[in-house]
C-alpha cells in the first residue's frame, strides 16, 4: 500500500516497544462486539494508481466539459480563463499541504497571502476591511444576515427578489432555526429590479436589506437609494456579488453605501468544479469588524521588530468563545482564496478592468444577436456579462434541446424556480471572454431552431 | 499610479547573536518578500487580454469611475512572489506535522490529478443532468462507501467543512424533533469537546450544558444519565475523544440518550483511528460528520477548503438537507434535488422525506469528492483498516517512547487511539507548553496541538498519522525528548525559541489591540493615509 511507510518488521518492533503482542491489543477499549473482524464488506481491496486513474477517467468522460462546447452558463458560477501559473502555484506543497496558520513563525506564507487577499477583497468591494474567506457566497450571505442581527439587534431581513434562489434557500434553512424573519419574493421578467419595493418595505423593525448586484437575471441597479433608505431606519444594506469580475466595470457596492458586502469568488482562479469548493468573500465597515465571522490575518511585529502576520481578533471565534462565538466557522477556504488572490495579482487593476470591459462588450454583442431572433425578447435594460431572455417557448425543454445540438446554452429559470409559472420562458445567458465567435454562431443557430 | 508612494525599502537587517546581517534582509535561501501593494502598481498586469470590441454600453450610470487600488505584477514577478512566500510555510510535504485532532496525513498527488480531469474540474453545477452523469456517479459512489464504512443509513454530502457538517447534523436532529412536536432545548457537550460543538449547538438555538469527564478521560456515564431528560435534544460526543481515547461505553451512552428521547451526534474528526475497524452505526450514533480533509486525505490547503459529509441513522435520514443522497431498499444510491424531492419521497420513503432545505448553493465540495473517492479506492477495504491500525500504532509508539520525560495523564488507563496526549506537569517553573512547541519549530517539526483539550493543563496533543515512517517518528521522538528534558531543567533559552524560523515569536497582543487587517497606502512622508471612507459612513 503505497501511502503507508511502515513495514511489517517496523510494526513488530514498535509493538515490542509498546509492550503489546498484537495490534488488536491497542483497540481493546473498543467493545468486542463493535469491532469488525475483517475488511469492510463490499468495498474492493486496494488498487494501483493506474487502476484508480482508469476508473475515475471513465466517470469523468461521461460529463460534457464546459471548455469543449459552446458554453453560456452563469447564475452564480462563471467560466473564466485561469492563467496557468495560478494552478501551478497553488499546488506547491507548502501551500497545498499546510494547515491553518496556528504557528505563525512557520506560516508567514499563508498569513501574508491572506493579508493581501483581505486587502484585495476590501478594495474590490469598496469596503474598509474583509475577512480571510468563507465557505462560499451562499453561506457568506447567511452569515451576513446573522452579523446584521447582532449589530442592529433586530430580526427582520428584507431579501430582494433578485437574490440567487439557492442563496435564499440557504438563508431560509438557517432562519428556521434562529428565529430570523426573512421577507422574500420571486423575481419578475422585467427590466426593473424591485428596488422600490425594498425601499418601501423598510421599517423600524428591519435589520437588513439583501440585494444581489448584478442580480440573478443579470440586472444592475443603483444601490445608493436603498442604502440611504435602510440607514435612515437604522437598518444595514447587505450587497451580494456573485460575479466579482463585474466590479472591474461597475461601481462597487461599498462606494454606494453598502454596510456589508459578500460574494462568491469562484470567478477568479477557482474554476467551475461542479459547484465546489468555492470561496466566500466577506467585507464590511471597520467599526463592525468585531461582529464579523471568520478568520482574520493581521499585521504585527516579531520579537526582533520585523513585520509579520498572525491570525487575530480570535476572541470572536469558536475555539475561544465556544457557544458565544460569532459563528461556528472553523476552516475557511484558504487554498481557493490563494487562487483568487494570485489571479487578482496577475490581473491587477489594469487587467481586471480590461477583462471586465471584454466580458461586457462580448455580452452586449451576443445579447443583441439573440434578441434579434424572432420571438426572443431581451429582458434587461442593463447588465454586465449575463442577461435574461424571454423565449416564445418554455426555456427548460429548450435548454435540453440545445444540449442535443452540443450547446450548453444557458440556465433556464425553471431549473432555479421549478414552481413559478411566470418564469418558465426565462433563459439566463452568461458571456465571458472564453466565448468564441463560433460559439456564438452555434448558440444563435441552436436557439433559432428550438424556438421556431 | 504607484500604490506605495514612498517606495519599498527592505526590512532593516537585524543582527542577533550568531546572526550575520545582510543588506537585503535575506539569508541565502530564506528570502524576504514585500506585499504586492508595495512591489506592484495599478498599471502592471501579468495577463494579456484581447481588446474589447466597441459596443454601446449597457452599464448606464453605474459604470465605474473610481480607481479600485489593485496592485498588479508581471507573470515572472507573480510566480516569484508566491514561490518565495510558499517557502515561509511549514507543510506535510516538508516534514512531520503532528497536529492533534487535525490528521495531517500525506496528501496523495493522484487525488490532485483526478480532481483536475476536465470532466470533473470544468463542469458547471447547473448543467442539465444528462450532461453530468459522471459527476453524479462520483457523488453517489462516494456516498455509498461512506455509508458502508460507517454502517449508517443515509449521508448528506453538501456540508462544506466539519463545522458545517456539525450544523447539518444538529439541524437534522432539530427537524426530527420538531416533526414529532417535541421542543427540546438543551444539548449536552463534554468538557473536552472541540469549540465548534458548543458554537454549533448555540447557533441552532440550543442551550449548551457541559458534562464532566472521569479521571480516566472518558465521559462520566453516570453524570450523563443523571442529566438526561425530556429537555435534552442531543448529546454531542467525539469518539475517539479529544484525549485520544475511545469511549468504551459509547453504546451504553447511545442507548441511554435514545431511551430519554434524544439523539446522539458524533464529532467524526477522529474517525481516522477507527476507519475500517469500527462502524459508528453499530455504536448507536444518529449523525456524524466526516472530515474528508482528515481521514480521507484531501489537502488542508492552509486552512480549507474542507468537506464535511454527514452520515445519518435511519431515524434522521428523512430530514437531511437538499441535495440529498440516500440508498433505497434496492441498494441504489440516489442524489435528489428540490424538483425530484416529492416524487422520491413518495416512492421510497412513503412520503416521509422532510428535508430541512439547502445548506449551500450547489452540491457541496465536488473537488473534494473526487479526491476522497480516489483515496478510498486506492486503499480499499484492506488498506483503510491498515490506515487505522498504523495511525494507532504510531501514536502509541510516541506515547510509550516519551512517557518517562513527558507527563501522559491518561497513559495509565491503557493504550491511546491515534493521538498521544501529554501535559506540562514536571516542567520547571516559568517554562510552558508554548515554549516547548516553539522549540520544536527550531528542530524542523511543526508543533503538536497546544492547550487542547482544555481538560488537561498545558495540553500537548500529538497525532503522528499513519503516513509517518518509523525513522521519522524516531527523529521526532529524539527531538521532543531533548526539548522535554530542557523544559524539566528550566532551560531559559526555550523562552526565545524559535530562532531559526523566518520570524521570531510574533506579538499577537499588538495585533489584536491595534488591528491592521488591510494594507494601507503610506503617504510620501511615511505617515499612513486615512482609509478611503465609503459613502454614508456613520
Amino acid at each position: 500500500m503505497r501511502y503507508l511507510p511502515l513495514s511489517d518488521a517496523d510494526r513488530r518492533e514498535m509493538l515490542g516497544v509498546i509492550g503489546a503482542a498484537a495490534i488488536d491489543e491497542l483497540f481493546r477499549d473498543v467493545p468486542e462486539e463493535a469491532r469488525l473482524t475483517g475488511p469492510i464488506d463490499g468495498l474492493p481491496m486496494h488498487a494501483s494508481e493506474l487502476a484508480v486513474e482508469r476508473h475515475m477517467t471513465k466517470l469523468a468522460a461521461k460529463n460534457m466539459v464546459a471548455g469543449q462546447v459552446p458554453f453560456f452558463l452563469g447564475c452564480g458560477a462563471y467560466k473564466h480563463h485561469i492563467p496557468a501559473s495560478v494552478d501551478h502555484l497553488i499546488q506547491r506543497g507548502e501551500f497545498l499541504t499546510a494547515y491553518t496558520p496556528y504557528q505563525p513563525e512557520i506560516a508567514q506564507g499563508t498569513l501574508q497571502v491572506l493579508f493581501e487577499f483581505q486587502t484585495q477583497v476590501a478594495r474590490l468591494f469598496g469596503c474598509q476591511v474583509a475577512n480571510a474567506s468563507m465557505y462560499d457566497g451562499s453561506t457568506g450571505c447567511w452569515e451576513a444576515i446573522g452579523m446584521a442581527r447582532r449589530i442592529t439587534r433586530k430580526k427582520k431581513t428584507i431579501i430582494s427578489s433578485g437574490l440567487h434562489p439557492h442563496y435564499v434557500s440557504v438563508c431560509n434553512t438557517m432562519a428556521r432555526f434562529t428565529g430570523d424573519v426573512l421577507e422574500t419574493a420571486t423575481p419578475e421578467l422585467t427590466a426593473e429590479t424591485d428596488a422600490e419595493r425594498l425601499i418601501a418595505a423598510i421599517d423600524g423593525e428591519t435589520s437588513a436589506v439583501v440585494v444581489q448586484y448584478p442580480d440573478i437575471l443579470g440586472r444592475i441597479t443603483d444601490l445608493k437609494p436603498i442604502a440611504e433608505a435602510a440607514q435612515a431606519k437604522g437598518a444595514l444594506l447587505i450587497a451580494v456579488v456573485t460575479e466579482p469580475v463585474a466590479l472591474g466595470a461597475i461601481k462597487s457596492p461599498g462606494e454606494m453605501g453598502a454596510d456589508i458586502v459578500v460574494g462568491e469568488g469562484q470567478s477568479l482562479g477557482v474554476g467551475l468544479q461542479f459547484g465546489g469548493p468555492y470561496v466566500g468573500l466577506f467585507a464590511c465597515r471597520e467599526k463592525h469588524v468585531r461582529q464579523m465571522p471568520g478568520r482574520l490575518a493581521g499585521e504585527t511585529v516579531d520579537a526582533e521588530g520585523k513585520r509579520g502576520y498572525v491570525l487575530t481578533l480570535s476572541t470572536r471565534e469558536q475555539h475561544i468563545r465556544r457557544e458565544k462565538a460569532t459563528s461556528n466557522i472553523c476552516t475557511n477556504s484558504g487554498l481557493c482564496a490563494l487562487a483568487f488572490s494570485i489571479h487578482m495579482t496577475l490581473l491587477g487593476e489594469k487587467g481586471l478592468r480590461q477583462l471586465a470591459a471584454l466580458n461586457h462588450a462580448r455580452a452586449v454583442q451576443v445579447a443583441e444577436r439573440l434578441a434579434a431572433i424572432p420571438g426572443v425578447r431581451l429582458v434587461n435594460d442593463s447588465f454586465f456579462n449575463e442577461f435574461t431572455l424571454g423565449l416564445p417557448v418554455e426555456a427548460r425543454p429548450a435548454v435540453h434541446a440545445m444540449v442535443e445540438k452540443g450547446v450548453l446554452g444557458g440556465v433556464s429559470l425553471a431549473r432555479l424556480y421549478p414552481n413559478v409559472d411566470a418564469l418558465r420562458n426565462g433563459l439566463v445567458v452568461a458571456v465571458t471572454e472564453t466565448v468564441t465567435d463560433e460559439d456564438v454562431d452555434a448558440l444563435e443557430a441552436a436557439l433559432k431552431e428550438v424556438v421556431a | 499610479m504607484t500604490i506605495n508612494q514612498s517606495g519599498w525599502k527592505p526590512a532593516a537587517p537585524i543582527a542577533g547573536p550568531g546572526d550575520i546581517g545582510t543588506t537585503t534582509g535575506n539569508r541565502a535561501l530564506m528570502l524576504e518578500e514585500a506585499l504586492i501593494f508595495e512591489i506592484g502598481d495599478t498599471e502592471t498586469t501579468g495577463v494579456d487580454i484581447a481588446g474589447a470590441p466597441a459596443v454601446e454600453s449597457r452599464l448606464g450610470a453605474l459604470a465605474r469611475s473610481a480607481e479600485i487600488g489593485l496592485a498588479g505584477l508581471s507573470e515572472p514577478e507573480t510566480v516569484r512572489h508566491y514561490t518565495r512566500l510558499s517557502r515561509q510555510n511549514y507543510a506535510i510535504d516538508l516534514g512531520l506535522f503532528p497536529l492533534g485532532s487535525c490528521t495531517m496525513k500525506h496528501n496523495p498527488r493522484l487525488n490532485e490529478k483526478m480532481a483536475r480531469l476536465p470532466g470533473f474540474a470544468d463542469i458547471h453545477p447547473l448543467q442539465p443532468r444528462e450532461t453530468v452523469q459522471g459527476a453524479l456517479e462520483v457523488i453517489n459512489e462516494l456516498a455509498f462507501w461512506l455509508i458502508d464504512l460507517t454502517g449508517m443509513h443515509g449521508v448528506a454530502m453538501s456540508p462544506k467543512a466539519g463545522a458545517h457538517g456539525e450544523l447539518c447534523g444538529l439541524l437534522c436532529i432539530r427537524a426530527a424533533l420538531e416533526a414529532r412536536g417535541d421542543a427540546r432545548e438543551v444539548v449536552l457537550v463534554p468538557e473536552s469537546a472541540h469549540g465548534t460543538n458548543p458554537a454549533t449547538a448555540a447557533f441552532c438555538g440550543y442551550r449548551v450544558e457541559s458534562i464532566p469527564a472521569t479521571d480516566a478521560g472518558r465521559v462520566d456515564l453516570e453524570a450523563l444519565k443523571a442529566r438526561l431528560g425530556p429537555d435534552v435534544a442531543a448529546v454531542m460526543i467525539t469518539n475517539p475523544n479529544t484525549c485520544g481515547l475511545f469511549e468504551p461505553q459509547m453504546k451504553e451512552i447511545s442507548d441511554a440518550v435514545h431511551a430519554a428521547g434524544g439523539f446522539v451526534y458524533c464529532d467524526g474528526a477522529n474517525f481516522n483511528a477507527i476507519v475500517g475497524k469500527v462502524r459508528p452505526g453499530d455504536l448507536g450514533i444518529d449523525a456524524m460528520h466526516i472530515n474528508l480533509h482528515k481521514t480521507f486525505s484531501t489537502p488542508h490547503g492552509g486552512g480549507g477548503p474542507g468537506s464535511g459529509p454527514v452520515v445519518l441513522s435511519e431515524a434522521l435520514s428523512p430530514f437531511g438537507p437538499l441535495p440529498y443522497t440516500a440508498r433505497t431498499k434496492d441498494g441504489v444510491v440516489h442524489l435528489i434535488e428540490e424538483e425530484q424531492a416529492d416524487e422520491f419521497s413518495e416512492e421510497h420513503f412513503g412520503g416521509a422525506l422532510q428535508s430541512f432545505g439547502r445548506m449551500t448553493a450547489f452540491h457541496g465540495q465536488m473537488g473534494m469528492f473526487t479526491r476522497a473517492l480516489s483515496y478510498i479506492l486506492s486503499h480499499g477495504a484492506d488498506g483503510l483498516k491498515q490506515v487505522a491500525e498504523d495511525a494507532v500504532l504510531n501514536a502509541n509508539y510516541v506515547l510509550r517512547s516519551l512517557e518517562d520525560v513527558l507527563d501522559a495523564p491518561f497513559a495509565h488507563s491503557g493504550p491511546c487511539m491515534h493521538e498521544a496526549l501529554f501535559s506540562d506537569k514536571g516542567f520547571a517553573d516559568g517554562v510552558s507548553t508554548l515554549d516547548l512547541a516553539k522549540a520544536l519549530i527550531d528542530e524542523g517539526f511543526h508543533p503538536m496541538t497546544m492547550y487542547f483539550p482544555l481538560v488537561v493543563h498545558g495540553a500537548m496533543l500529538v497525532e503522528p498519522t499513519e503516513t509517518e515512517s518509523k525513522a521519522a517518528l524516531d527523529q521526532f521522538i529524539a527531538a521532543l525528548r531533548s526539548i522535554a528534558e530542557r523544559a524539566r531543567a528550566g532551560d531559559a533559552a526555550l523562552k526565545s525559541a524559535p530562532v531559526h524560523a523566518p520570524r521570531r515569536r510574533l506579538d499577537e497582543t499588538l495585533a489584536a489591540r491595534k488591528p491592521v487587517i488591510a494594507y494601507r497606502t503610506p503617504a510620501p512622508d511615511g505617515a499612513d493615509l486615512p482609509t478611503p471612507s465609503p459613502v454614508g459612513d456613520r
